[in-house]
């Protein structure tokens, strides 16, 4: 099923065919079409929570163009012009002004940003549900949490680019935590900046990291994302493998062509997907302030410490787990606590193949078990997420500290609860709800 | 679970305490009312272009507003030759910095830097009541004090329009004590409209953004219905 050895294209003595029997002697033409698209066969009982992947290949190839337009009148350079402001800080309200359509490139890029998180996030919660990343889909889950850290990194550079007061003061704080790591801690993130604080050194280094190196990486971690499913084929809101009932042809009774069925179902996702991404674009491009800082407003100032440091939203519910790490456990400070606290909650996702031990995949034949704590996990998700955005206080702080261990406490526990549950039986075939 | 419940009922109240202490008028003005944008270009121009610059925004923009190159040419332009060149200061920031111990921002996008997180609105909120809030002080070096701004570096350089407010020590209120050129309701509204102009300044091309997404939307409502028809034409053998 996946691209493997399909015949080799035949001419019909046409002049298009003549040349494309030519290239597929030459090409896996041929193989690559019908290996992943109109031949790969996917599961028919695909629901609203597959929609995600495609778009997140849609936000990749809307980060991609828009990049490459905003890197042709973008400076990355702290020094400040005549009138005082940093080259690099008026090279974005350039782009903004002077730049024909520049507005429109630069909004795309920067809702971009956030609906990339969004996406991610649902076809994240996609997998938790459904079980997608239990055997033998286990490297098909490893390469998206890898997909997950690098955007994750490319976003954080790609931060300080604007070189206002978030972009400043945001990455002095994340790469000041590089420095609570033992012993290389200090080299560490002086190695990071290129300077002793946040200068001209970092901003070009970021620049160069978030236009080419990361984006490099995640091209190549999308494609074997995508190449690993491929080979085992899609999981489904079943949880079934259809690849265990097959026609005479060796074609998966419940499985439908890629091509067409899902690419013009993905094609009404798209639009819709447009739609409110236009709506926030044309309509709210600060996204209330949660897209757009409102602090980046300003030029970076180094001798001027914003009143309150907040991450960007996709970044708040780690950073909560950061903040609420307030104890200084054996002896190691409590700052490295919340550094290893906040890498773990990213990190953790890595271990879900192993970590679940129930029979079954789909939440559909899982108990309430299941249920209540995959919601208490989202529950505690947003509460972390909502509490990063606000200044530290105490009843934050407990707040974030109880969420915290209940985030840890669904990961950690899954081993034992996912096996305690109820469950239904299982259907041999997938279901159309 | 006790506390866990407790601390989720005043999770909304967090989110209140991190908000603005001063209480701040509403901005009554709109960025498509032209006149009084032009009317809000001409009080920047006369008063704040002096200390502080609009350093991305460009002169000819101001066309945008309705204008001819030569009314912005005669009228607009103090301290630039052509019409395509950014709306700089002469006053350098470092001596404005001796002069009153902070360099005057930059002007041009002041209105989406003072928005807040969940009210980008807020900018020109603040605008609008700071303007209107500076006080006799003696004790300041200016003479001037500000409600919203406490102890700001600038004058209230709209005070030959306003005059003079004191600040009432019992009732925390300000108070006009000399009048102004204006009287209360028509300084609001060069305000209002100087406001304006500094909200339309930070994005001049706002009203062209809403304008297109309008059109982007039905566009993309008509291809919602086109391609929601297709994948129903092609769907329907999948029981």
């Amino acid at each position: 099923m996946a691209a493997g050895n399909f015949e080799k294209y035949k001419s019909d003595g046409s002049i298009g065919g003549n040349v494309l029997e030519w290239v597929d002697a030459r090409f896996p033409a041929t193989s690559l079409w019908k290996g992943h698209l109109s031949e790969y066969y996917a599961p028919k009982n695909f629901n609203f929570w597959y929609f995600f992947g495609s778009l997140a290949l849609l936000v990749l190839v809307i980060q991609i163009v828009t990049g490459i337009f905003l890197v042709m009148h973008y400076k990355p350079d702290a020094a400040v012009n005549a009138n005082g402001v940093p080259i690099a800080f008026a090279s974005v309200e350039y782009i903004m002004r002077d730049v024909p359509g520049g507005w429109l490139i630069r909004y795309m890029h920067s809702t971009g940003a956030s609906a990339f998180f969004i996406v991610v996030y649902l076809h994240m919660f996609r997998g938790l549900l459904y079980g997608s990343y239990r055997k033998p889909r286990e490297l098909t889950w490893l390469f998206g949490v890898g997909i997950f850290l690098v955007l994750m990194g490319e976003a954080f550079f790609g931060y300080l680019l604007p070189w206002g007061q978030m972009s400043f003061w945001g990455a002095q704080v994340i790469v000041n935590l590089f420095s609570a790591i033992p012993v290389i801690g200090p080299d560490l993130s002086i190695i990071i900046r290129g300077d002793f604080v946040v200068g001209d050194a970092t901003l070009n280094r970021f620049f160069s990291f978030h236009v080419i190196a990361f984006p490099l990486v995640l091209l190549g971690l999308v494609a074997a994302h995508v190449l690993a499913l491929h080979e085992t084929g899609s999981n489904n809101p079943d949880g079934v493998e259809i690849k265990a009932n097959k026609d005479e042809n060796g074609i998966p009774l419940d499985g439908i062509p890629f091509h067409p069925y899902y690419t013009v179902k993905d094609i009404v996702g798209v639009v819709v997907f447009l739609m409110v991404f236009s709506a926030v674009m044309f309509f709210a491009p600060e996204g209330g302030g949660y897209f757009l800082e409102t602090p980046n407003f300003y030029p970076a100032d180094p001798l001027k410490t914003p009143p309150h440091i907040a991450p960007v939203w996709y970044f708040t519910p780690y950073y909560s787990i950061l903040r609420a790490m307030v104890w200084n456990f054996f002896g190691l400070p409590a700052k490295l606590w919340g550094v290893v606290g906040m890498g773990a909650s990213v990190v953790i996702f890595a271990a879900l193949p192993w970590l679940d031990r129930s029979p079954v995949k789909s939440i559909r034949y899982r108990g309430p078990i299941t249920k209540v704590m995959l919601t208490i996990f989202v529950i505690c998700f947003f509460i972390l997420g909502y509490l990063g955005t606000l200044s530290p206080s105490p009843m934050g702080e407990l707040v974030s500290q109880i969420c915290t261990v209940f985030y840890f406490g669904f990961f950690l526990g899954m081993p034992w609860w996912s096996r305690m549950d109820k469950f239904k039986p299982v259907p041999d075939r997938v279901t159309m709800k | 679970m006790k506390k866990f419940l407790i601390a989720l009922l005043f999770a909304p109240v967090l989110a209140f305490a991190s908000g603005a202490a001063v209480h701040l008028d509403k901005w009554p003005g709109s960025v498509s009312d032209k006149a009084a944008l032009q009317n809000g270009a001409k009080l920047f121009v006369n008063y704040c272009l002096n200390c502080h610059g609009a350093s991305y925004m460009r002169y000819k923009n101001l066309m945008d507003l309705g204008l001819t190159e030569t009314q912005v040419k005669d009228n607009l332009m103090f301290t630039a030759d052509k019409i395509g060149e950014l709306m700089r200061v002469a006053a350098r920031s470092d001596e404005q910095k001796l002069w009153f111990g902070a360099a005057p921002p930059d002007l041009t996008i002041i209105a989406r830097a003072r928005g807040e997180a969940g009210n980008a609105g807020a900018g020109a909120d603040w605008l609008y009541t700071y303007l209107r809030s500076f006080y006799r002080d003696v004790n300041r070096p200016t003479g001037w004090n500000n409600v919203v701004f406490e102890n700001v570096g600038m004058p209230h350089i709209l005070y030959g329009l306003q005059g003079e407010q004191v600040r009432n020590h019992e009732t925390h209120k300000l108070e006009l004590a000399v009048p102004g050129s204006m009287a209360p309701a028509e300084f609001d509204k060069a305000v209002s409209d100087l406001v304006g102009f500094m909200v339309w300044m930070a994005e001049p091309q706002q009203e062209f953004r809403r304008t297109l997404g309008v059109f982007v939307l039905a566009f993309l409502a008509l291809l919602f219905v086109v391609s929601y028809a297709l994948k129903k034409e092609y769907w329907k053998d999948i029981h």
